[in-house]
């Protein structure tokens, strides 16, 4: 709880502010209004890797919701997703939905399969729990590819009809990217507000002692279950907007390995932060990036058998080397450095 | 913020077993409101089980107890909460990610109303509820002395301030009886002091009967008003501290059997 040098609360109201002064409205009210201007800056390239990130953002949040507050491990993120995008594209498909229509219920129907999923949290915790949620990974997937393949097309790729918006049909990255960055930045402050009110404080009770939680009034089983419908519930936000990012879907980009790099990014950007959070999903993404720039590099100084392997391994093995390095020297990720960074900006010069 | 002060609790025959080991055996007391009772015993005689089975941890296989009348054994923990039985752990069990002010805040959630949506949109409502509870909340760090760690993570915090934290957590759940396991143990007496203190303060401002577990008997003989000692699960003794403090069986409990020592001296 660091708080802006000098500046002081006189009432409740001020104190329990997340924007306190003047000069911080001023900026959030410029970064957000500056969102707007963004597609008309930025190439088609850069555009679609910003959408892509945003719609990672909403999915990591949910994640960070159930792992990060409440401390139940969820390997199946990715699938949730998945359930959204799937619902999506079958009622607007063979259904005849609109977008609009769709969404909701697209993301109501992965947040309910995800509160089944969590059904198990009720009686095992940690590792046992994991492998439950694992079930849902690998359930999911066989569901979608073997069920009803007349409906979700199987292992193929089914495109889907671009949303419209009062007429306008949304068919560019740049229209696409308004949709994105309203559900995202819509779900940052939901998300936010939610870590510090009332359920949040239950969720991280739960988090950190169970026993004391319910003891002080806290119902768990509900409060578990709460925690993993609003997580699958984002993840199916972000299936839904993952779709009309990509304008197909197929079930290979909701797999198991998704659901690790999730994982991976709220743990890198601090398990329990808002802000880390999207910290986290920027900075693998820009890895990811980072790595497929430097894989043909690398892979050229090589003879062409050993250099394809080379080029295929390195976003898998610097995104490993990068856990573990936060694990081992940051653990609380790049939101405790950011804390750290306010801190001594705050303080300046008497920094310590 | 006043308590009801018409609390009664009332234990009846209460016994508790795990597997063969007897635990409670028959265990019947009762308490007026506005009463320190003390539990006191040799280890392992079965007092903190007695307070697991107040809190709802434990459930007793036979027995009742009755809060106000109303059998609450049966009740799930949080339900027994919402009812207004609150405890302090001997381990201190806080949030240990969360401030000392949030601990508290969250001792509060059965009385801050408002759903998912309305925390999320934290708007109107859910921002005057946060900020009535935190006038409750602020009036018990008032009372613990706690504001200058309102802001500190718990986890940073020394021991004894844990204490008085977990202590604050129990009482911002506005206790109509409140169960402290071992509220002074660890601590030096400078801090049993100040500990001994805030349960006086509590009991005279809040006028709700206290159960305590305790193992300093000074401490035990000063403030509490009634004490019954439990030896095996068995109650021993039941009564006003200096009743106790004279009954044989409780001398027994604690130093032996004096007929026996008698022997063995005879024959040395």
């Amino acid at each position: 709880m660091w708080r802006p040098c000098g500046v002081l609360d006189d009432t409740y109201e001020k104190d329990i502010a997340i924007i306190r002064t003047r000069p911080q409205w001023i900026i959030t009210g410029l970064s957000l209004f500056s969102l707007i201007f963004l597609p008309m800056m930025v190439s088609g390239y850069v555009l679609t890797t910003i959408n892509l990130t945003a719609v990672c953002i909403i999915s990591a949040l949910g994640l960070n919701v159930l792992t990060g507050l409440t401390g139940q491990i969820s390997l199946g993120q990715g699938a949730f997703m998945g359930v959204g995008g799937y619902s999506m594209m079958v009622l607007m498909n063979h259904f005849g939905f609109s977008f609009w229509l769709a969404l909701p219920f697209s993301v109501l129907n992965a947040g309910f399969l995800g509160l089944l999923f969590g059904l198990p949290s009720l009686r095992i915790k940690g590792f046992y729990l994991a492998m439950a949620t694992l079930a849902a990974q690998f359930m999911i997937p066989w569901a979608i590819i073997y069920i009803r393949p007349d409906l979700t097309g199987g292992t193929s790729t089914v495109s889907i009809q671009a949303p419209s918006f009062f007429g306008i049909s949304l068919t560019t990255q740049s229209h696409i990217y308004y949709v994105i960055m309203f559900f995202t930045v819509l779900i940052i402050f939901l998300v936010r507000n939610l870590a510090r009110s009332k359920i949040g404080r239950a969720f991280v009770a739960i988090r950190d002692n169970d026993l004391a939680a319910e003891i002080m009034g806290v119902e768990i089983f509900s409060y578990k279950l709460l925690s993993f419908f609003i997580c699958s519930l984002l993840a199916g936000l972000a299936g839904c907007l993952w779709v009309i990012w990509m304008g197909a879907i197929n079930v290979d980009s909701f797999t198991l390995h998704e659901s690790i790099w999730y994982l991976g990014m709220i743990i890198v950007g601090g398990l329990g932060s808002i802000p880390g959070t999207i910290f986290g999903v920027i900075f693998i993404r820009a890895l990811e990036l980072f790595a497929q720039f430097l894989g043909p590099l690398i892979a050229s100084y090589f003879p062409d058998a050993i250099g394809a392997s080379i080029k295929n391994g390195i976003s898998p093995f610097i995104f490993g080397l990068v856990i573990l390095l936060f694990l081992v020297y940051e653990p609380r990720g790049l939101a405790h450095r950011w804390e750290i960074t306010k801190h001594f900006y705050r303080r300046w010069p008497f920094s310590f | 913020m006043s308590s009801a002060n018409s609390t009664s609790i009332q234990v009846k025959n209460l016994s508790l077993s795990f597997g063969k080991v007897q635990a409670l055996q028959d265990i019947s007391f009762s308490i007026a409101s506005n009463r320190i009772l003390a539990l006191i015993g040799p280890n392992g005689a079965g007092k903190t089980s007695m307070l697991n089975c107040i809190s709802g941890f434990y459930h007793p296989q036979k027995g009742e107890i009755l809060f106000n009348g109303q059998d609450i054994s049966k009740l799930s923990p949080s339900k027994r909460a919402k009812l207004g039985i609150s405890r302090t752990f001997q381990n201190i069990e806080l949030y240990t990610g969360l401030t000392a002010l949030d601990n508290l805040m969250a001792a509060r959630h059965v009385y801050i109303k408002y759903g998912p949506l309305g925390g999320s949109f934290f708007f109107g409502r859910a921002r005057q509820e946060e900020i009535k509870n935190r006038r409750v909340v602020e009036e018990i760090i008032d009372l613990l002395e706690m504001e200058n760690i309102r802001y500190q993570v718990v986890e940073s915090l020394a021991y004894g301030l844990r204490k008085r934290v977990d202590l604050g957590r129990a009482l911002s759940l506005e206790p109509k009886l409140l169960l402290l396991d071992e509220p002074m143990a660890g601590m030096n007496v400078e801090e049993k002091e100040d500990m001994a203190r805030f349960i006086l303060d509590i009991q005279e401002l809040k006028k709700i009967p206290i159960i305590i577990v305790e193992h300093d008997m000074g401490v035990i003989m000063d403030i509490s008003q009634q004490v019954v000692v439990l030896d095996f699960g068995c109650k021993l003794a039941d009564g006003t501290p200096a009743e106790v403090k004279n009954d044989e069986k409780v001398i027994q409990a604690y130093l032996g059997k004096e007929t026996s020592s008698n022997q063995e001296t005879d024959q040395s």
